[in-house]
This record gives structure tokens, C-alpha cells and sequence, in this order.
């Protein structure tokens, strides 16, 4: 598990001590060794990386710096004291899981979902061959992920 | 040109040496010059060597091999796991969609109880320990037959963790049975993803969403297993399991249980090596022989100063041999993150039940304890137990599909001992099916034609010799009964007492050399009229009993 870089100037109780990661499941939401700004500044392979998992277009520098402000104003999480206090895993931890019974209600749709497909094949919907890589996603409009400006 | 496989040591099973308990030792017997082709090629067909023959190469050192499975059970409910679409197998392309399996915008999961309680019937069966409180994650990768972009599993905290598989492998010969055991990690709910059509020739993917969204019970088991065998065992104990409990049909023709290897080799004494991951093992018949295969093919590189790349690869049943797949841009990162939209999973027992609360948004694990049928090992026992038969009897009941049920049949039919019925059913009757390559389904003879077979056999109404043909015609005409093709046959043992009588005081004064043999002092000459006797009565006199008057009249 990486460790994360803690910000230098955000600690109005004192730094953290840097380490990421409390109780079991740690933060593996940034698994990389990402540095805020003033320490490490994140690298191309990174950028690439994360371009290929999300299917993201970082574009331009710009989108790069915001990417490092985001990172840095998620860290300043760290500032809190957690020490003995169990990770919240999920907001919903006070609801109870609803529990539907073995019944089936739904399907049988299919001319309606086939409306949702440019192309379609008798009743089945047509995909590219194998998985969607970014150079086939510059020849046409991006059906997931968006331009990076909004990050 | 089919790759022969290299079986050094497995061959089918395992060497399992004396007072060890695990690690089969895989011992490189040929020296290194050794090219494909030659007599090992053969080996899948030939009978394994004995160890005595297997001296290792001077220098060669053993080698062990490790085998970790994940496997996926698909759970046997009426809607999907988040959904209400059905779950059935062969069904009209995206029939069986709904909304949310098509992952359009404003759809939620809603999680279907059913597959709650068999995720947790499994894990008790398995012995694990079922955790109170789970939880659901997002494994994130991109895949046109997972519409959402994401799969919703149970990465962090899964809802049975640390169990054990127990399994039996046959050693030795003759065959006994073996108890293995296997840990389980731990066992997840998951959702199974679509299917995916290759259209090479149009350069295009056909996607059907029907199974997209099923329940999936996925097993995690830590690398305690050493061989293919192993490994087959372990599948079939766990597909018994599941059969018995009702929580998977496990057909892996269906694709309800679908099967990957880890598998790494090692020194004995050293750390494990690279692990390879072997995918596309969807049929009991091929998984042993991949797994061994890759074993081999791994030692064979690691021997030959090669190293092992931890990559995917996949069987090729028509080959024989593992091929690496389609190689991913670099190592999978799944970005794991919490599912938002669900809760965590409270599981409760009898103790932690809160009051009034409503029976049907709470599963209370005591209670599905208390309902679980009887597992294969419980079966197996009893088995044992009522009809005296050896262990490896009852392994083999269970194992073959379909056998146990014929088996309980001729028993309730028939009034020959279990003893009688188990030899029969096990030797004549399976030998038969696997002679043909039958099932026990498809077999000509039915249970109560066998069943009043062994009541003649048992009532002496006919020898034991006469009840082999009788069978024989059974078999190739269906729809006989034992007693028709018997009268037919005029194969009934000889009643008239006095006519035998007649028959062996003839043959007594025909070989008088015998008579004198036997007056010397070699009661065995006499074995020579016995044969004599049932030839003439067409093998419809009880041996036995010519021997008891030959013997009478000798002694006068």
C-alpha cells in the first residue's frame, strides 16, 4: 500500500504524521505515489495510467494542475484526529439494508432497451471488438468519461 | 500438431508418499535430452509407472506445486441478484433485462434475499465463519458486457470468510480413499457479468445482458492443492455441495460453475514461485489435465532456466495445453470503492434477533443452520454405515451423476443383500455405462430390472454365471424384465436333484484317473468335474452344489 504525501501546509493540529490508511481498508482511492503540490508533482505515467482506467481525457497542463489541486484539497482530510475512531464505510451505515423477495418483476423489455443502441443486431446490441481503448475513442463522440475541465 | 503432455508424476492422480499428508512430490524422471514424442508423450493414455521406476536425473531436484481456486457458482434463485429480471438459462437475447441489468441512469440495486440466505447455507456447509455485517463494493474495468462499467462484489468484507473444503483423492493401489482438506479464504456475493459474441468477420460484438446482474456465490480457496487431481476433487466435493444444499444447480456445462487456477511450482523448503492464472477451465473432464499441464510446463520452463510471467492464460481443450490470453495493458487496477447505494449487510442469530422485527427483512443464521439438508460427507457416511460398503464405494456412489438414486432403487426393489447390490451396481452395471460412455440416465437397464435380476441371483434361482448373461440381455434389449429373458433363455437352475445326481455319478465313471487323483490325496482334482458338470448343464447348475455331491459320492 503506498503511502500518501502529507501536505506541509495544512495542519492546524499538527501534522497526521503521513500516514495514510486507518483501520482495515485504508485509502486505496489513491493507490499512487501522487504528490500534492510543493512535494511531488504527479507524473506522465500516472496520467496515462489513470487515463486508461477511467477512460479520462486530461487534454491539457490545465487539467493536470487541477487534477494536483484536487488531490491537495482531499488531503487536508488528513488534519483530523482519527485515532481510535472506526472508519465510517458507508453514510448509509444507519439504514437497513432492504432485503426484496425471490420474485420475478421485471425484464421483457427488449424493444425498448435496443432503442437505446445505435446498432443493433437482431436482439443484440453491437460493441467494438474487445476492450475500448482512447485511440478508437478520438474517431467518435466518447460515450463515457468527458473532456477534463471540470475536475 | 497436439502438444503431448509431460506427466512425470500425476498421471491422473496423485503421489501421495506414505505418512505424508500434502505435497505430492513431482520428480523429473527423464534426462534432459529428452524430446517431445517420445514414450512420456503417451503417458496420458498409458498406465502411470510405478515410483520405484521414476529414479530422478542426478542433480534434478523435486519439485512441488501449488494450486489455488477461485471459483464461481452461479446461485440457483428466480430474479438476479440487485434485480427483479429472471434468471434462466437459454433464453431469447436480452429477454431477461431489466432496467437496472442495462445500467440506465436512475436504476438501484435492490438486494434479493434468496441469495443472501444461499451465500450463507454455503458458507455454513463450508464451515466458515459467517460475518454479521458485510459489505459491497465496485470493482471498476471496462468491458462491453458490463454495462455499468463496474461490478458490484464483496472485496473488503465478504460475508463467509475462513472455512474448509474436505474432499477424498484415491491413492495407492488398490484404490483407497484419501481425506484432503482445502481452506476456503472466503466466499463473496457478486454479480455475474453479460455475454459477449465474437463476430470476427464483421469485426463486431453481439452483447446479451440475460445473465448480466445473476447472483453469483464466488469461492475463494487458498493454495492447499498439489495436483490436478487434487483440484477435480475438491470441484466435484464442492459441486456435490452445492447440489445437495440448493443453493447452485453447478452444471458446469451451463456455465453455473465456472473454475480458475492459480497455480505456481516451487523447491520444497522455498518460498512459492510466480503464479500464472489459469482461465477458461469450464469442464470437469479438462480441469485436471490443464492444471497438470501448466504444472508441467512450468517446471519444464523453470528447469530449462526460464522464468514464469505472472500472466493469464487460458485452456485449450483441443491443443491440450494453456495459452497465454490476450495480454491487458499492464496490471488490472479495479479502483475498488464502496457501493453508495447499499448498506451495509446485517446478518443476525438467534441471540442478536432484534424484537418484532419483520421476519422478512431480517435472515437469522440459526435458523438457517438448523434447515440445512443433509450434506454429501453425512450421506457418504451413512452409506458406509448401513450397507457396509468400503468408503471408496460411497465416493464413487456420489461422483458419478445420477448413480446414488439408481443404487437406492434397486435396494428398495430388490430382496438381495446390499452387499450383493453394491458389487453389482458398482462393477457390472458402471462397467457397462463407462464402456459405452453412458450416463446412468441413459442407461437400458433400469433399476427394477437389475433389482429382480439379484432377487433371482439371491433366491438361487439362477447361478451367478447365468445372471451375467442374463444382464447382457438386458442391456441390449431394454424392456425386458430379468424373469422373461431367464425363462427364454431356460436359464433357470437345474431342481431335479436326482438328474445331477445321475450327471456327476456319469462323469465320476467317466474319469476315473480323477476319482484316483482325488483318493491320492488332491481333493482339487475334482475341480476338473465341477467344470465338466456346469458345461453339461449348460450353466444351469449351482456350482456349489455339483461340488457337494461330487464330493459326497467321492467319499463313499
Amino acid at each position: 500500500m503506498e503511502k500518501f504525501e502529507l501536505l506541509h501546509n495544512v495542519n492546524e493540529n499538527g501534522p497526521r504524521g503521513g500516514k495514510c490508511g486507518h483501520g482495515s481498508g485504508g485509502c486505496w482511492l489513491f493507490t499512487c505515489k501522487i504528490g500534492p503540490q510543493g512535494s511531488r508533482p504527479i507524473t506522465v505515467e500516472v496520467i496515462e495510467h489513470l487515463e486508461r482506467l477511467a477512460l479520462v481525457d486530461f487534454g491539457s497542463r490545465k487539467a493536470v494542475a487541477q487534477l494536483e489541486k484536487a488531490i491537495a484539497f482531499a488531503n487536508r482530510l488528513h488534519a483530523v484526529h482519527t485515532d481510535g475512531v472506526e472508519p465510517m464505510e458507508s453514510v448509509l451505515e444507519d439504514r437497513c439494508l432492504y432485503l426484496r423477495s425471490d420474485d420475478v418483476k421485471e425484464g421483457n423489455c427488449v424493444e425498448k432497451l435496443l432503442q437505446n443502441f445505435h446498432r443493433v443486431v437482431e436482439e443484440y446490441f453491437v460493441a467494438l471488438p474487445g476492450n475500448i481503448s482512447l485511440a478508437k475513442l478520438e474517431d467518435k463522440e466518447p460515450s463515457q468519461g468527458h473532456k477534463g475541465s471540470n475536475l | 500438431m497436439a502438444a503431448p503432455v509431460l506427466r512425470l508424476g500425476c498421471a491422473g492422480r496423485c503421489w501421495a508418499l506414505a505418512g505424508v499428508d500434502r505435497g505430492s512430490r513431482l520428480r523429473r524422471g527423464a534426462p534432459n535430452g529428452f524430446t517431445f514424442g517420445g514414450i512420456r508423450g503417451q503417458m496420458s493414455t498409458a498406465p502411470p509407472p510405478p515410483l520405484t521406476a521414476q529414479e530422478p536425473r542426478k542433480g534434478a531436484r523435486e519439485w512441488e506445486a501449488v494450486v489455488g481456486l477461485e471459483i464461481h457458482a452461479q446461485i440457483s434463485s428466480n430474479s438476479k441478484l440487485f434485480s427483479g429480471s429472471q434468471v434462466h438459462f437459454a433464453a431469447p437475447p436480452n429477454s431477461l433485462v431489466s432496467f437496472f441489468d442495462a445500467s440506465l441512469p436512475g436504476t438501484l440495486p435492490v438486494l434479493n434475499r434468496r441469495c443472501v440466505e444461499a451465500a450463507v447455507m454455503t458458507g455454513l456447509a463450508l464451515n466458515c465463519h459467517i460475518n454479521k455485517k458485510s459489505l459491497f463494493d465496485r470493482k471498476h474495468y471496462f468491458y462491453a458486457d458490463l454495462p455499468a462499467g463496474y461490478q458490484i462484489t464483496q472485496q473488503r468484507l465478504p460475508i463467509a470468510v475462513s472455512g474448509r473444503l474436505t474432499y477424498g483423492v484415491g491413492v495407492g493401489t488398490p484404490r483407497r480413499v484419501a481425506v484432503r482438506t482445502a481452506r476456503v479464504k472466503q466466499i463473496q456475493l457478486e454479480q455475474d457479468s453479460g455475454k459477449s459474441l465474437h463476430d470476427d468477420a464483421r469485426a463486431q460484438t453481439l452483447i446479451d445482458l440475460n445473465r448480466a446482474g445473476v447472483g453469483l456465490l464466488e469461492v475463494v480457496m487458498e493454495p492447499d492443492m498439489t495436483c490436478g487431481e487434487e483440484a477435480a476433487m475438491a470441484v466435484r466435493e464442492l459441486q456435490l455441495i452445492l447440489q445437495a444444499l440448493g443453493t447452485s444447480q453447478a452444471n458446469m456445462a451451463e456455465g453455473q460453475l465456472r473454475v480458475d487456477a492459480n497455480i505456481s511450482v516451487h523447491h520444497p523448503g522455498e518460498p512459492f514461485g510466480v503464479r500464472t492464472e489459469v482461465k477458461n477451465l469450464n469442464s470437469a473432464k479438462f480441469l485436471a489435465k490443464a492444471i497438470d499441464y501448466e504444472i508441467q510446463r512450468q517446471i519444464k520452463e523453470l528447469e530449462n532456466g526460464g522464468e514464469i510471467l505472472n500472466e493469464t492464460r487460458s485452456f485449450d481443450s483441443r491443443l491440450g495445453c494453456t495459452v497465454p490470453m490476450r495480454d491487458k495493458e499492464g496490471k488490472q487496477d479495479y479502483r475498488f470503492m464502496p457501493e453508495p447505494n447499499l448498506p451495509p449487510l446485517v446478518l443476525y442469530d438467534s441471540a442478536s434477533l432484534p424484537a418484532g422485527a419483520d421476519v422478512q427483512q431480517v435472515i437469522n443464521i440459526d435458523c438457517i443452520r438448523e434447515g440445512l439438508p443433509e450434506l454429501p460427507s453425512v450421506t457418504r457416511d451413512k452409506l458406509v454405515q448401513q450397507y457396509g460398503m468400503r468408503p471408496e464405494h460411497s465416493f464413487t456412489l456420489l461422483n458419478e451423476v445420477g448413480l446414488l438414486e439408481f443404487f437406492q432403487n434397486v435396494i428398495k426393489e430388490t430382496r438381495a443383500e446390499p452387499k450383493l447390490v453394491t458389487n453389482w451396481v458398482l462393477n457390472t452395471f458402471l462397467g457397462y455405462l463407462k464402456q459405452q460412455s453412458l450416463a446412468v440416465g441413459e442407461s437400458p437397464v433400469s433399476p427394477s430390472a437389475l433389482a429382480e435380476l439379484l432377487t433371482l441371483l439371491d433366491t438361487k434361482v439362477i447361478s451367478s454365471a447365468a445372471a451375467k448373461q442374463v444382464f447382457e440381455d438386458l442391456w441390449s434389449s431394454p424392456g425386458k424384465t430379468a424373469a422373461q429373458v431367464v425363462s427364454e433363455q431356460r436359464l433357470e437352475l437345474m431342481e431335479d436333484q436326482a438328474a445331477l445326481e445321475q450327471l456327476c455319478q456319469a462323469l465320476l465313471e467317466g474319469h476315473p484317473q480323477v476319482v484316483t487323483d482325488v483318493k491320492k490325496g488332491n481333493p482339487r482334482a475334482v475341480n476338473k468335474l465341477i467344470g465338466l458338470a456346469r458345461k453339461a448343464t449348460l450353466n444351469r447348475a449351482d456350482p456349489t452344489v455339483i461340488k457337494k455331491i461330487l464330493e459326497e459320492k467321492l467319499a463313499t
